[in-house]
């Protein structure tokens, strides 16, 4: 296609686009008002639930079902890249070289590295309580854990990443959250349908089944990233061609 | 005081996107990228939405330059190597 054929589809295709959203944009709410329809609804359905944390109640309750789906790209991206960056038939790995490192980054990393794990397990931990959850936990304790590359070299991230569990644990966290929806149709009350014991408002144990989705969506994520930071660390610093010197 | 924070971060947030997507160089622009996702952070805060500011934080300045990073590192070597086959890297 021409450069002036893709200039225009692209321009028709922006301008439907752009009248579609703002005809759907005419009837919302005003930028920071104190009518927000939306709102009041999901914070009456969150605290109902016991649910202190009512974008937690939103995801992992009220909107369960399409956070099953994002957890599930997530899933599906790091199969991908794992099976695009596996070692190739015409590709050797070299052990990783111990590299220097600056004396103020070791201590940085090193200082770091276990604030960041706490910081991370709390978030996974209180999702249901206060800002956070599982994803963004996650996503810090995988963090954390490669700040031992910045401390160190990747021997030492190597050493303190158990890759073959979290391999596992990513697959097994990813199957908990279809499997946990099962509890609700079992009851009667529908897929992913919040039917546990919902405990008292603002306690670790409360909010039903929002907090055991959330502790798995933190597994998930944080082995998930974990595995597929692997992939391309591996690819970046130990595997070579075979035509390329050693 | 509030609006005023709102259109500064909003600002912040236009001039790093406008210079990140004008960066053509991979690595600087993972930079740029690390620095874009601060500014949303900041702007998400402002707004009251302290869980996307925290997604915000982790994935746009932290994973995502990084894989930038590593996947530039990995294309160097080979083009490196493909240049001087004599030479160890």
């Amino acid at each position: 296609m021409s450069r002036t054929a893709r200039l225009r589809l692209f321009l028709a295709a922006a301008a439907v686009l752009a009248a579609a959203l703002i005809t759907a944009a005419t009837e919302l709410p005003g930028f920071g008002g104190h009518h927000h329809p939306y709102g009041e609804r999901a914070v009456a359905a969150g605290l109902a639930r016991q649910t202190a944390n009512i974008i937690s109640s939103v995801n992992f309750d009220q909107r369960a079902f399409d956070t099953l789906g994002e957890e599930s790209i997530l899933f599906g991206s790091v199969l991908g890249a794992a099976i695009l960056l596996r070692l190739a038939r015409d590709e050797g790995k070299r052990r990783a070289a111990a590299e220097p490192v600056l004396p103020t980054t070791r201590l940085f990393g090193a200082t770091l590295l276990p604030v960041t794990l706490l910081v991370g397990g709390y978030l996974v931990a209180h999702g249901q309580l206060s800002p956070g959850g599982g994803f963004q936990g996650g996503v810090a304790l995988a963090t954390a854990l490669h700040l031992a590359y910045v401390a160190a070299d990747y021997r030492v991230l190597k050493r303190i990443r158990p890759l073959a569990a979290l391999d596992v644990a990513d697959a097994l966290a990813a199957g908990t959250y279809a499997a946990l929806g099962l509890i609700g149709l079992a009851q009667g009350a529908g897929y992913l349908a919040n039917t546990l014991p919902l405990g008292t408002f603002n306690q670790m144990s409360s909010s039903g089944l929002v907090a055991v989705i959330n502790a798995a969506v933190g597994v998930e994520v944080a082995s998930g990233v974990v595995v597929l930071l692997a992939h391309f660390l591996d690819q970046a610093v130990e595997i070579v061609h075979n035509g390329e010197n050693r | 005081m509030t609006n005023a924070l709102t259109v500064i971060a909003l600002l912040l947030t236009a001039v790093t996107a406008t210079t990140a997507a004008l960066t053509r160089e991979p690595v600087r622009q993972a930079v740029v990228l690390a620095f874009l996702g601060l500014c949303l952070a900041l702007l998400f805060t402002v707004l009251q939405a302290p869980d996307v500011a925290l997604s915000q934080l982790g994935v746009g300045s932290a994973i995502t330059p990084l894989l930038i990073l590593l996947t530039v590192r990995r294309v160097r070597r080979q083009e490196q190597a493909d240049e001087h086959p004599d030479r160890t890297e």
